[in-house]
């Protein structure tokens, strides 16, 4: 006999979730602020503005963790926090056990009635090299429980930035970073193309109830991500695609237009997942509706240092690369199943 | 363990009942008397039999919990200090090199002075495989503000879990507590086991509150931040501090356990056996005090004055007390299931610390370190009156004090 709905929620007893209705527009955004001066990030730093964003979204009542990174070293120096709510570092692989044991925590507490019994949002976030790389095998974990309300945001500056620009799973084809320098004998040290990490989420874990990829340079549409997946309750990933003066090499003061760029050139394309229903969002919906013609990835990579060394032969490879994810895969820049197997090989 | 005696209970409570159990389903028991809230499981031997029993005692209802399987022992750890900060009460433990995978976990356990209580069935560490005992994996964590102490039966390891429970919840410590119970000796081992009734137990632990470290939308503080050199000597020392007033503390609850449930373990850091007219002494951790004090009983009719002492707390390690008593004898052999390569004089763990411990001390009799037992060997009677004959050696002057591998073919 097949476990019914109900009898499932009878075994998971998912908390309530606080009801986060989507911000309306920048100018409807509450002005409180739970992220505030006393950190240290750089000038133009897009990964502070998602620490800043993200808990203006999630609200007052909420616990951060935050693994190891930029976003844990530059913000809490001590007696200087920039943290308005509780905050608590994780190790540098454990974003998703820190979510998973907090909301654990919080729940066998309440249900034993020795805390109030109130939703409380938990949200781990974690860098690339944190999440994709190191906290992979946690994160998925996580997502798999049904039972706990938590967000893991991974905030995706394209390499370790904070222990000096070393290449991770994330970082884009040829990058130039302090593991991967151009040399005298390989231009190209980093030939490992880039982790789709929130396909990878969203593919792989069906009791995950919302993926999204977002980007700051989207501000409102990024902050209602969070809301969503705070309300929505289970568990639930986000990521975020931050450019990174420091470790991609440009003025600060290109960072939203580098952000909208990755959009605009169909390198980051923004989607959601949510109940596992799947839709593209905003400028790449465009593109993949045709009301955007998509622009070439040249316009990003040229703007770059990390890029510099890039000959006409290696954009092209890029370019080559980035269309064969809107033209050839199976969901575009999602799902890396190529539709030519179908066309190719059709049914006997 | 010197039995009960002395004062009664002060207020008529519930009884005792006894059951047949081991050491790893005696600390399952222990885990539903103190009701933990957050517990994770992984699957490692023989440690792993714990979780098992708990996963009965959260299915049948009799533990309510949040009982999470992780997917490796460094989410195990993790998770569970994560539901610390934030006031649960949990439970976690590992073997061997499972205890090793969650190394990074257990170093930022104490510093965030998080009070895990955590079981290591002991297990030799790879390569090569061996399911078996060793003690190398609880001494890992030993410099790094773990309470660390072993056990030698299934009653010690229940009493223990909830003196841990204590002693690491007490404000004035804050510091997680490994019970290091011996792979398959004890885990696997059943024996009669009083198990206290839950109104005991209530009378004994008190709630574990956090207060103004309670990580809560109520109390929003930052913790663990980046504090560089400016700092970290300062919050170093107040860790250090924490474990110095341990011993204290663990006094305090052995002397409220024995109030409370009339049972007596005198000593707490260590236990001594037919030590007051001994010649010469041996030193050891764990079961190895079954065949010991076989041998002792045997080498007694002989009439060969010989003692045993077993230390239980190796953190905090009593050196003062422990060098006291050492000094009354003629000499000292001390037996590690564990090893140290490279240490002076070759010697284990064990044998390393008494030595350090001794140093001050008035009375320095010869010290003889003994490696037996690793991967799960038998430390057998024989082994046992070969190691006594080296102190007898030692004590008479005729062999240079070093490190004897006993048991191993050659």
């Amino acid at each position: 006999m097949a476990v019914s709905d109900r009898e499932l929620a009878e075994l998971v007893q998912l908390r309530p979730t606080q009801t986060l209705d989507a911000f309306k527009g920048v100018k409807k955004l509450p002005l409180e602020e739970f992220f505030t001066s006393g950190h240290r990030t750089c000038q133009g730093c897009e990964s502070s503005l998602v620490m800043k964003m993200m808990v203006k979204a999630a609200g007052p009542r909420t616990i951060v963790l935050g693994s190891t990174g930029c976003m844990y070293v530059a913000n809490t120096t001590y007696y200087s926090t920039s943290w308005v709510v509780p905050w608590m570092h994780t190790q540098l692989g454990s974003s998703g056990s820190a979510g998973l044991g907090t909301a654990a925590g919080l729940k066998a507490l309440m249900r034993k009635g020795k805390i109030k019994d109130e939703p409380i949002n938990v949200i781990a976030f974690c860098g690339d090299g944190g999440g994709a790389d190191m906290g992979l095998s946690a994160i998925s974990a996580t997502l798999t429980h049904p039972d706990y309300n938590v967000l893991i945001l991974m905030y995706d500056n394209e390499s370790y930035a904070n222990t000096d620009i070393q290449l991770s799973g994330s970082t884009p084809y040829g990058a130039n970073t302090t593991f991967s320098p151009p040399g005298k004998l390989k231009r190209i040290m980093h030939h490992r193309w880039k982790k789709n990490m929130a396909g990878m989420m969203a593919a792989g874990h069906p009791t995950c109830r919302y993926v999204a990829t977002v980007c700051m340079s989207f501000p409102v549409y990024s902050m209602n991500a969070v809301r969503k997946a705070l309300s929505i309750g289970g568990p639930t990933f986000i990521h975020s695609l931050d450019p990174c003066p420091k470790g991609w090499d440009y003025d600060p003061m290109l960072s939203h237009e580098l952000g909208e760029l990755a959009v605009t050139t169909g390198i980051w394309p923004l989607y959601e997942v949510e109940e596992g229903v799947f839709r593209l969002v905003g400028k790449t919906r465009d593109i993949a509706d045709g009301r955007l013609k998509r622009l070439p990835v040249r316009d990003y990579l040229l703007k770059q240092g990390r890029f510099a060394h890039f000959t006409e032969d290696d954009i092209a490879y890029f370019q080559s690369k980035v269309d064969e994810t809107w033209e050839k895969w199976l969901v575009p820049g999602v799902i890396p199943f190529k539709k030519q197997i179908e066309e190719d090989r059709p049914p006997a | 363990m010197t039995e009960a005696l002395a004062t009664p209970p002060q207020k008529q409570l519930a009884a005792d009942k006894t059951s047949l159990i081991t050491g790893s389903e005696a600390i399952a028991v222990a885990c539903k008397l103190a009701d933990v809230d957050v517990i994770t499981a992984y699957p490692i031997r023989p440690y792993d039999t714990v979780m098992q029993y708990v996963a009965k005692l959260v299915s049948n209802g009799e533990l309510d919990c949040e009982y999470i399987v992780a997917e490796s022992e460094h989410s195990q750890f993790e998770i569970v200090k994560h539901a610390s900060a934030v006031g649960a009460r949990v439970f976690c433990g590992s073997s061997g090199v499972g205890w090793m995978y969650a190394f990074e976990a257990l170093t930022v356990t104490p510093a965030l002075r998080i009070p895990m209580v955590a079981m290591v069935g002991n297990r030799a560490l790879d390569d090569p495989g061996a399911f078996g005992v060793e003690h190398n994996d609880a001494l890992a964590v030993r410099d790094l503000g773990w309470q660390l102490v072993w056990v030698d039966s299934a009653q010690e390891a229940l009493d223990t879990a909830l003196i841990a429970y204590r002693v690491a919840e007490d404000r004035r410590i804050f510091l997680p507590c490994a019970i290091s119970c011996d792979g398959a000796f004890l885990t696997h081992s059943q024996a009669l086991v009083k198990v206290p009734s839950q109104e005991k137990v209530k009378a004994f632990l008190p709630r574990y509150d956090r207060g103004d470290l309670l990580l809560h939308p109520d109390n929003p503080i930052t913790v663990a931040p980046q504090v560089n050199e400016d700092w970290l000597m300062e919050i170093r020392r107040q860790t250090a501090a924490a474990m110095d007033r341990s011993p204290a503390v663990i006094r305090e609850a052995y002397a409220d356990f024995e109030r409370i449930f009339g049972r007596s373990y005198g000593n707490p850091f260590f236990e001594e056996y037919q030590t007051e007219d001994a010649d010469v002494v041996l030193v050891g951790m764990g079961t190895l005090s079954n065949p010991v004090r076989v041998a002792i009983r045997q080498m007694r009719q002989e009439g060969k004055k010989v003692g045993f002492v077993r230390v239980r707390w190796f953190r905090p390690f009593a050196a003062e007390e422990l060098a006291a008593t050492l000094g009354r004898f003629k000499a000292v052999g001390v037996i590690d299931r564990d090893f140290s390569l490279g240490s002076p004089y070759r010697s284990g763990v064990l044998a390393t610390e008494v030595r350090a411990a001794m140093y001050p001390a008035p009375n320095r009799p010869p010290i003889v370190g003994f490696i037996c037992g690793l991967g799960g060997r038998e430390v057998t009677v024989p082994a046992v009156r070969e190691m006594t004959e080296s102190v007898y050696l030692a004590a008479e002057g005729t062999t240079q004090p070093g490190t004897k591998w006993i048991g191993l073919r050659e």
